[in-house]
């Protein structure tokens, strides 16, 4: 590779003696040849890093001004909103942060969907991004209590309350998960350190996983082709274009598109009208007052749906982490030698909507109440979101396509 | 991405998400931007709501600030406790004493700071004009809005005392609703109806302000903001396309 080429004097070579910067700068930026195709589609890995930067630093300036004290926490939130100079504009960058990575994450997910980028030799790269997930939705999860609002409270009590369905070691569990016997301040505060400490360590080893995966076997595209298998004499591919500076230009105008929606929503309608920050969350945690209507905030709602379609809690659970499973096991699933939907026939292009459709109206009903027309909607839609799986690992054996071309279309 | 978009615009103009509460709600059609809306709702809200219902996360001296009165002004006419003027919005009501008098069924007057964002300010404009009398509550008022309020008719000077007209529907179950038709004026108020609508608005602006002060920051730095990134993002769009031109 280019990193034993380097040459470089004065201050810069005094580092490069000591720490490769040149030949990191060279093989993650300058000379990391990424497809010269990349489309709307591929803002999402950059901007799911800028939301991750952006939850860090307004996490930790908001950890300046909070405790995770059950009789003070509520107020605390609210100094921070009224007495805390800039508080405000802290918090709801940290909780539009929360929303928009799920936005951001979700569009990138299907995006590997659409391409085919889970596929071989791009599995590593799909399973350490699902490990992210999981520990993303842990983070949220954990991060919302924290405001100890009375949604806070009913909704961490609800979901920790699947652990105890667990036959045999459930009590023991739910113990250990709420450091009590119901929702208090001991769970606020296992809560709050691993909302601060160690969810974003593992989720900070995991980007770098990712990502390093990633630059081993190289971005996938569009077209679904490797541009590695066309390469020029100098061994660089011939579809390919340095990421650095093209894409790393091209991101700086997918960050300003994407901040005028973000900042727009920060500024102008931070609660998005219950979406984002929801009205329970305005009264103080009760035990003595159920909300009307416990559900998880919006990214969640799919799963929940999942959950509520099963009449036995414990069924629930099994049925809804099956559907997270299910997402892992996609690049085995697909068993096509085909990535991109460009090249592949209608059947795939259906079932991709289907199962699209059936996670976003599925995540429609995971927010209101359930009349006998909604309970069986979500149990044909809980069937749909399966079969995708099931269907796509037949489909697949013999999977007939259109003539795939040797080189990227522009 | 048309689909994406109209999604996008439909949530952020709407409030397909907000707490109706399932009734039909009149509009409550306050302005947060109104001076003169807001600081006649500190006054109604001071003088006929104080006594029970705190702000505790509402600090004398901000709102001063954000409604444009001097210190003077909220020292003389709006604190009525011993509060000093950079203090909380609290009052005097002690639970004990609630309980112990079973004042209001013993429901402790709720903190009204929050109560916007987690009510909404079209229930809580229907709720305060929805007070009817009802001599079948223990406390003589019942509210079409929240059947079985603790709360009686704090507003009654001003709006009269009204009865609520209901119409019995009996199912094939012999089950029996009452459907709301209306209020009928038993004792006229000191206010008109439209003076009563426009002070109740007030009120419920002025908690609209309390839940989130910094909604008056935010808004008035949203177009600027806005701006910026418009400029900012075609720039770069330009920089983009002016780098991408030689790749083919």
């Amino acid at each position: 590779m280019a990193s034993n080429e380097v040459k470089t004097t004065g201050l810069l070579g005094w580092f490069d003696k000591r720490l490769p910067v040149t030949s990191m700068w060279n093989d993650h930026m300058a000379k990391y040849y990424a497809p010269k195709n990349f489309n709307f589609w591929y803002f999402f890995g950059s901007l799911a890093l800028l939301v991750l930067v952006n939850q860090l630093l307004t996490g930790v300036w908001l950890t300046m001004h909070y405790k995770p004290d059950a009789a003070q926490a509520f107020g605390l939130v609210e100094y921070i909103m009224r007495d805390v100079p800039w508080g405000w504009l802290i918090r709801y960058l940290h909780t539009t942060g929360a929303s928009a990575f799920f936005v951001v994450v979700y569009l990138h997910m299907f995006r590997g969907l659409m391409y085919g980028s889970y596929k071989k030799p791009r599995e590593l790269i799909w399973t350490f991004g699902m490990i992210i997930y999981v520990a993303l939705m842990a983070e949220a999860f954990m991060g919302y209590v924290l405001p100890w609002g009375n949604m806070s409270f009913w909704g961490a009590k609800v979901i920790t309350q699947l652990f105890g369905t667990i036959p045999y070691i459930g009590d023991t569990l739910l113990e250990g998960i709420r450091g009590d016997y119901n929702i208090s301040d001991a769970t606020l505060n296992r809560f709050f350190a691993l909302h601060v400490v160690a969810v974003p360590i593992v989720l900070l080893i995991l980007v770098f996983l990712h990502i390093a995966a990633l630059h081993s076997v190289g971005s996938n595209n569009p077209d679904g082709i490797e541009i590695k298998k066309n390469k020029d004499e100098n061994g660089i591919p011939k579809d390919g274009i340095p990421f650095h500076p093209y894409y790393s230009v091209k991101d700086i105008f997918g960050i300003g598109m994407f901040l005028i929606i973000f900042l727009g929503i920060v500024f102008l309608k931070p609660d998005m009208g219950g979406l984002f920050l929801e009205h329970d969350n305005f009264n103080i945690a009760n035990p003595g007052s159920t909300p009307e209507h416990i559900k998880p905030v919006w990214y969640f709602t799919p799963f929940f749906a999942i959950l509520k379609v099963v009449p036995n809690p414990f069924g629930g659970m099994i049925v809804m982490f099956s559907a997270i499973i299910a997402l892992f096991l996609l690049p085995w699933v697909d068993r096509s030698e085909v990535k991109s939907i460009r090249y592949r026939l209608m059947p795939f292009k259906l079932a991709l909507t289907a199962f699209v459709t059936s996670f976003v109206v599925l995540g429609y009903l995971g927010m209101v109440s359930w009349g006998a027309g909604e309970k069986l909607l979500a149990q044909v839609l809980t069937g749909v979101y399966f079969l995708y799986f099931v269907f796509l690992f037949v489909y697949t054996k013999n999977e007939k396509h259109k003539p795939i071309p040797e080189r990227l279309t522009h | 991405m048309k689909k994406l978009l109209l999604i996008v615009a439909v949530l952020l103009t709407s409030n397909v998400f907000a707490n109706s509460g399932g009734a039909h709600l009149e509009p409550a059609q306050t302005n947060i931007r109104s001076k003169a809306s807001l600081q006649n709702g500190a006054k109604y809200f001071m003088n006929y709501c104080s006594g029970c219902h705190s702000l505790q996360y509402q600090r004398y001296n901000r709102m001063a600030k954000d409604l444009g009165l001097t210190k003077d002004e909220v020292k003389e006419n709006l604190i009525f406790t011993d509060s000093k003027f950079p203090e909380h919005m609290t009052n005097t009501m002690d639970n004990a004493q609630v309980q112990e008098r079973e004042w209001f069924h013993k429901a402790f007057p709720k903190d009204l700071t929050l109560i916007a964002k987690a009510r909404g300010v079209d229930w809580l404009y229907n709720y305060l004009k929805g007070f009817y009398k009802d001599s079948s509550r223990p406390i003589g008022w019942n509210n079409t809005i929240f059947k079985g309020a603790s709360m009686p008719n704090a507003l009654w000077e001003l709006q009269g005392i009204q009865e609520a007209k209901f119409e019995e529907h009996e199912d094939e179950h012999g089950i029996v609703t009452h459907t709301f038709k209306g209020f009928k004026k038993v004792t006229e108020g000191s206010m008109s109806e439209e003076e009563f609508d426009e002070t109740v608005r007030d009120i419920v602006n002025f908690l609209d302000y309390t839940a989130e002060p910094a909604r008056l920051i935010r808004m008035g730095m949203a177009p600027w903001v806005l701006f910026f990134l418009v400029i900012f993002t075609m720039l770069a769009y330009l920089l983009k396309k002016n780098y991408f031109k030689d790749v083919h």
